[in-house]
């Protein structure tokens, strides 16, 4: 039990996806625009994360070392087309909202980086909890860059008014600039904190994936989908 | 004809797959460092999509919609577009060698490429016939280069600014793409 604890703490905020690897950078930019929004596209990564890590975990000596990366897609790109039916069905409203994004869910390197490096080698209980806190800490970030989008963009939080009616809402931070600008300060203050982490000898966990060298550094995107029996 | 015209600059210029629609941030951000790799980059994404967008449009029409299995559209697509990026990298590596040159390095990162599958959906979701997905597919492509040259420019005269030392790398990467969206808004009056 104390190992599945240590991976919620583990996803929330040791290696949070959104604020210390930098993963899945196209759904946090992209649908950030409200606090709602952010939770639904959070939420339902989080469902497809959690299914995709226990199928992939019940199956992990059952799956060929050789054809692990077609099998890993195919059953993410099951379980994301159920998330999509389902939120077509119970919630049009996010649905229509998050649009093409919900089945891009398929391609954010979250699922496929924590398929390839925690649930092909772990067994199922902890390879849950993992997804569960790894989904938890994207669901946060997203909601956290959605809140500070929709206070200065809108004035509002959760569709509430909560600043004053004399405010100006600054509506390019729900458009596509304000969330390069949002993003930037953030990844500029995360930088600081880390400098002075660093400074102090503490070790944090670096980023990974979009922010640093593009995508071949984000684990198990590798790009050879097949194997082709080529070594490079 | 026109029709087409609309098509190729609504996805090229107006909805910038890049600074609008947030697809492809990951080579955008990693791959532009210097003008002739985000080229070359560019070259490959335009190739690999055109052909994507023209075999996933084939099968959806003559395979998916008779058999009713629309519904299995993102599971087909992803491993069509990631067996299609592998097959096309073996393709040009036995016949066009020099091409395998100029693009063979970007090819395998274009699998993860969240553009690739953006583009195949989009063509679904707005009923597009196959020489209109083409079409859709080739202009996007053409966005994302534009885009991604310009920003390799940009970036290699910011090299020798003076950055506070926080903004340096990805921050400052960002903020010039907060300033291009900007400026790519300009274009939204054309259609």
């Amino acid at each position: 039990m104390n190992n599945c604890a240590e991976r919620l703490y583990n996803g929330l905020i040791k290696e949070n996806p959104t604020f210390v690897m930098m993963l899945g950078m196209c759904p946090t930019l992209a649908v950030t625009t409200s606090a709602i929004n952010g939770i639904g596209m959070g939420l339902s990564t989080t469902v497809v994360l959690v299914l995709s890590n226990m199928l992939i975990s019940m199956l992990r000596k059952i799956i060929p070392d050789s054809v692990r990366m077609p099998a890993f897609i195919v059953v993410v790109a099951s379980f994301v087309t159920i998330v999509q039916f389902l939120l077509e069905g119970f919630v049009p409203s996010l649905y229509a909202s998050l649009g093409i994004y919900i089945p891009l869910i398929v391609v954010n390197c979250i699922i496929l980086g924590r398929a390839e490096s925690y649930a092909s080698k772990n067994p199922v209980l902890p390879s849950i909890f993992d997804g569960i806190g790894m989904g938890l800490g994207f669901t946060f970030g997203l909601t956290c860059i959605g809140i500070v989008r929709e206070l200065i963009g809108s004035g509002k939080v959760f569709n509430l008014q909560v600043m004053p009616r004399s405010y100006e809402p600054v509506t390019i931070f729900i458009l596509a600039p304000g969330a390069f600008l949002v993003l930037a300060f953030l990844v500029a203050g995360r930088n600081k904190i880390m400098a002075n982490l660093e400074k102090k000898g503490k070790q944090a966990a670096k980023p990974q994936g979009c922010a640093q060298g593009g995508c071949a550094s984000c684990s198990g995107c590798d790009g050879k989908v097949f194997p082709t029996g080529e070594k490079e | 004809m026109k029709e087409l015209l609309i098509i190729a600059i609504g996805s090229a210029l107006v909805n910038n797959v890049v600074l609008s629609q947030f697809l492809g941030i990951c080579p955008f951000l990693g791959v532009s460092k210097k003008t002739d790799t985000a080229a070359g980059m560019g070259g490959a994404v335009i190739f690999v999509i055109t052909i994507a967008s023209f075999i996933t449009g084939l099968i959806y029409n003559y395979i998916l919609v008779p058999t009713h299995f629309e519904f299995l559209q993102t599971i087909v697509f992803i491993l069509v577009i990631a067996a299609l990026v592998q097959f096309v990298e073996m393709f040009l590596k036995k016949t066009m060698p020099p091409l395998y040159k100029a693009l063979g390095v970007y090819l395998p990162l274009i699998t993860t490429n969240c553009a690739v599958l953006g583009v195949a959906l989009t063509n679904v979701q707005k009923d597009y016939s196959i020489l209109q997905g083409v079409v859709n597919g080739f202009a996007t492509a053409v966005g994302f280069t534009i885009a991604i040259v310009i920003m390799a420019g940009i970036r290699e005269k910011i090299e020798y600014n003076d950055i506070p030392e926080s903004f340096k790398g990805t921050p400052i990467v960002l903020l010039t793409a907060a300033l291009m969206s900007i400026a790519f808004f300009g274009f939204s009056g054309i259609i």
